[in-house]
């Protein structure tokens, strides 16, 4: 700037002054709020001023006669007015009319939490936090755990939220619906979600009061959306305890498209080795999984995305007979799935965009269970109740879809949205040789709008309409949420919807002469979230109705109720470098479904969970730190036995679990090996050995239960993950920057 | 005599004055930029520049100092809401851009812009600002490789980061041993046009040496 010729300016200055207007006033919104930094300008001269923290301006100008006045403020309409210059002071005052904008609006955010990397308000958790969970060991499902709402359930997969059995919280992945996001049960073992975090960029945990573009599940929707096209292209190698892993992911010179492929292979076997498990594996779990995917940019700045992944795996293990001290269970498992996803996202201009949605998948289990004696011989003992537990069970389920989704932008920012998904669904089934087939036609509609009345009123209603073959049957779900900002920069939000479910296919072999079950929703939340810090209260009200009972025929007369009070707290800024955060859930639940003989709280339900998640990265070690402790009460059990004479179910006995407890931790040290960046990452699971208990299994004759625990106390894992092309470990960059 | 002299000068002053609006305008801009004390006097800096730019149309250098400007309150008030700095800063180069296409000093700007916004919570952030960062430096050097301030911004940067990360004072040095090398030829287009950064870069080359 020292180089600069300062021009004779002042000189101009001296000369004209005799001239000069001065021009001041204030300028506020049309509520009389202040406005500062709003910028006020001669239209045409560059004379002018900015309001000041007290909505206040004063310039003076060398203009003269008529001249226009140009007021603006970003999230403001701009203003004119014509004001007349002759040497006399002139004040004026403005009020600026508020435009609706993405950046200030409010947004409805009632029963999700919003995960990615958009700066929105409801943005809680990112992939990055997936990973660096304490004791989550990267699975998507046991991060989503650490939110409220959800039930530490371990020894089934899913998410049981809200009072919710695991099925009815469904996953999709780019707006279409997917069948099998869970490794196959395996009793008593839950197992781990399919999908890598590393493929999405954002996550929305809704537990309940979803959008009219989701159906067929009665608790939770978990909204995957995938990456877009990678910074860059790189090679990736693993290795770990359990497991090695290779990739490659290519873009394109032009960064239009991209490529990739990644294989990955488990064997536990050197692991249990080491850390012996508390049941005897005769196959050792072992997957394979290869996946691939391309993207390309369109030219109108859309995307088109196809994902596929493979995988296969095996597993067997034997655990004592609960009705005999000699006896034996042998359980086997071998399952292939194979999972398709195309979408196209589409810009058709005129304010129209179009999302389409493909997935095919298929999943084959081949499972069966022998009972055997100490010599692990299949053997026959004559009695009923133990030989019945010999099976033989194979299954193929595959599903269909295509969804569209059309979203048109009326007027600011409020859009209109419609369209329409049909699914093939296919399950065959060889239970002993007992063969059944269920096939659906599955057809929804939906509209939903977008209304954004204020900055500071948000409304989003919608419908669905589903009909299934299988059911023969139709329903009509309403949706609607409501948001409301407070002046402290908190805000209100109301949702109410109905949801239907399909019974399950391990329902709907029995009978087909079954309805949807239903649930309503009715969800008040209030929120407040700046940058660093996430404050949020739930309370809700679940209402279930059509329930599935299996006595004394299938049908659909079962009800229940949820009601309860979620809190998060989430801080990245009190203690630079750490960031923790708490939830708290309470939940009161009821349910008459299945066998039980009257209301019960279900045996996935605890009354209270509470989870705290801590991280520090320390950027002279180049190492993180991270804490997960989870705590919730016991949960109920019973043993509900049918009592043959006086044609019932009873509870022959119940009771409640001990409280759960669970230290997860991990760290991830980030380093140089083979000119690669690395991440060395160790974890274990329950530090402190806290006894787990999940529920129990009865003997036949009810006299004896045994407590369903984890299969190991802990689970320790140390893993290296290197990155050729791309400095992935600056994913966790220093905080000091 | 007197009366001579007035006319003289009011004839100078007429020429000067409709020459160069824009000259003196930028100059007066120019000399409130370096009396510039608080971050308020920064704002406001930024928004006379930004009335030039507005009333001129067709240049981008007030435009980019508009952003600049806006930039620097980013820093210069510590509770300065970063983001909408950085949102703001980026639409005005966004209308600087549309008058000059494929300018090494723009996309420098862009980098500097996206670093400001990563430091609010660089551990979530990094994927997506760093990234940022990188590829409008990459596109600045291949708009001209010569600019100094590339590799001044790159190091500031860098220097920051720790060296297990591809960072480090190290880093650093090279990079603003090359910037204040590329300083000794650097001549700005125009007088107006940006050649900020020499002292800046010898003064955080004497940090890295440290």
């Amino acid at each position: 700037m020292k180089k600069l010729v300062i021009l004779p300016a002042s000189l101009i200055l001296v000369l004209v002054s005799q001239a000069q207007t001065k021009i001041s006033g204030t300028i506020r919104d049309m509520k009389s709020h202040i406005v500062a930094g709003a910028s006020i300008q001669i239209k045409g001269s560059y004379d002018g001023a900015v309001s000041d923290s007290t909505s206040h301006f004063n310039f003076k100008s060398f203009e003269k006669g008529t001249q226009t006045i140009v007021v603006s403020n970003i999230g403001f309409k701009s203003v004119e007015q014509v004001i007349e210059l002759k040497g006399e002071p002139i004040e004026i005052n403005f009020a600026l009319k508020e435009e609706v904008s993405e950046l200030k609006a409010v947004v409805v955010t009632a029963g999700s939490f919003e995960a990615g990397d958009k700066k929105r308000a409801a943005t809680v958790l990112n992939t990055l936090d997936v990973l660096t969970t304490g004791g989550a060991n990267a699975d998507i499902t046991a991060v989503l755990k650490t939110l409220p709402g959800a039930q530490q359930v371990g020894d089934q997969e899913g998410l049981f939220v809200r009072g919710g059995a695991g099925y009815e919280a469904k996953q999709f992945i780019d707006g279409t619906l997917v069948n099998n996001p869970y490794y196959s049960s395996v009793p008593d073992i839950a197992q781990r979600g399919r999908f890598s975090p590393n493929l999405f960029k954002g996550t929305v945990f809704s537990t309940g009061g979803y959008s009219a573009l989701y159906g067929q599940a009665l608790s939770s929707a978990v909204i995957l959306e995938s990456i877009d096209l990678p910074d860059q292209s790189q090679v990736n190698a693993s290795i770990s305890t359990v497991f090695a892993g290779l990739g490659l992911q290519e873009l394109a010179k032009n960064k239009k498209s991209s490529w990739g492929f990644n294989y990955g292979y488990t064997n536990v076997w050197p692991y249990f080795q080491i850390v012996k498990q508390g049941v005897d594996y005769f196959t050792i779990p072992e997957f394979h999984s290869a996946d691939a995917n391309f993207r390309i940019k369109t030219k109108s700045g859309g995307i088109i995305k196809y994902y596929t992944t493979f995988s296969h795996n095996q597993l067997g293990l034997r655990r004592p007979n609960i009705d005999s001290l000699i006896l034996k269970d042998a359980f086997g498992l071998t399952n292939y799935n194979w999972y398709n996803n195309f979408s196209w996202r589409e810009n058709l201009g005129n304010g129209w965009k179009m999302n389409l949605g493909l997935s095919y998948s298929t999943d084959h289990n081949d499972i069966h269970q022998n009972i055997q004696n100490q010599q692990n011989q299949y053997v026959i003992t004559g009695f009923p109740y133990i030989d019945t537990l010999n099976f033989a069970l194979e299954n193929k389920s595959d599903l269909s879809q295509i969804k569209l989704v059309l979203d048109k932008r009326i007027s600011g920012i409020s859009v209109i949205r419609f369209g329409s998904e049909y699914m093939y669904a296919n399950y065959k089934s060889n239970y002993n040789g007992l063969h059944v087939l269920l096939k659906d036609n599955f057809l929804a509609s939906f509209a939903e709008a977008d209304l954004y009345i204020t900055n500071a009123l948000a409304l989003k209603t919608g419908f669905r309409f589903e009909q299934s073959s299988l059911l023969n049957k139709i329903n009509f779900a309403p949706r609607l949420s409501l948001a409301y900002k407070l002046g402290n920069g908190g805000q209100m939000s109301w949702a109410y919807g109905d949801f239907y479910q399909k019974p399950e296919n391990s329902q709907l072999i029995f009978s087909t002469q079954l309805g949807y079950t239903k649930a309503t929703h009715y969800i008040m939340n209030y929120m407040k979230v700046t940058t660093l810090q996430t404050f949020r209260i739930e309370a809700f009200y679940k209402k279930y109705n059509d329930l599935v009972k299996t006595f004394p025929v299938y049908n659909n007369v079962g009800t229940g109720d949820a009601k309860g009070i979620e809190l998060f707290w989430r801080d990245k800024k009190t203690i630079k470098g750490m960031d923790y955060w708490i939830s708290y859930s309470y939940l009161d639940t009821k349910r008459d479904y299945l066998n039980y003989p009257k209301s019960l709280q279900p045996n996935f339900a605890a009354n209270h969970t509470a989870s705290f998640v801590l991280k520090k990265f320390y950027s002279k070690l180049n190492t993180g730190f991270n804490f997960t402790y989870t705590y919730a009460t016991g949960r109920p059990y019973y043993n509900i036995k049918y009592n043959s004479a006086l044609v019932k179910y009873e509870i022959a006995d119940e009771g409640k679990t001990i409280d759960y407890h669970n230290l997860g931790f991990s760290m991830n040290w980030l380093t140089n090996i083979f000119k690669s960046y690395a991440v060395v990452v160790a974890s274990v699971t329950n530090v402190l050995g806290s006894n787990q208990v999940f529920g129990y299994n009865y003997s036949y004759n009810g006299n004896y239960k045994q407590a369903i625990t984890p299969v190991s106390t802990r689970f320790f894992f140390i893993g290296i993950f290197l990155s050729w092309g791309v400095d992935r470990r600056l994913d966790a960059i220093n905080n000091n920057l | 005599m007197k009366n001579l002299l007035f006319l003289t000068m009011m004839l100078i002053t007429g020429i000067v004055s409709a020459q160069s609006k824009y000259e003196a305008g930028m100059g007066k801009a120019f000399e409130q930029m370096k009396a510039v004390k608080t971050a308020e006097d920064m704002g406001a800096t930024a928004a006379f520049f930004e009335r030039i730019a507005d009333t001129e149309k067709d240049k981008w250098l007030p435009y980019y100092y508009a952003a600049y400007c806006n930039y620097l309150t980013g820093w210069m008030n510590p509770n300065a809401d970063k983001d909408a700095v950085g949102e703001k800063a980026k639409a005005l180069v966004v209308k600087a851009e549309v008058i000059e296409k494929n300018n090494s000093e723009l996309y420098i700007l862009r980098q500097m812009i996206a670093v400001q916004q990563l430091t609010v919570d660089p551990m979530s952030r990094f994927q997506t600002y760093g990234a940022q960062a990188n590829e409008a430096l990459e596109k600045a050097k291949q708009a001209d490789p010569n600019n100094p301030r590339i590799y001044l911004v790159d190091g500031q940067y860098k220097m920051n980061v720790p060296d297990a990360f591809g960072g480090g004072k190290e880093v650093g040095k090279k990079l603003f041993t090359k910037s204040l090398e590329l300083f000794k030829t650097f001549k700005p287009a125009s007088e107006m046009h940006p050649s900020w950064g020499f002292d800046q870069a010898e003064k955080l080359l004497a940090q890295c040496q440290q």
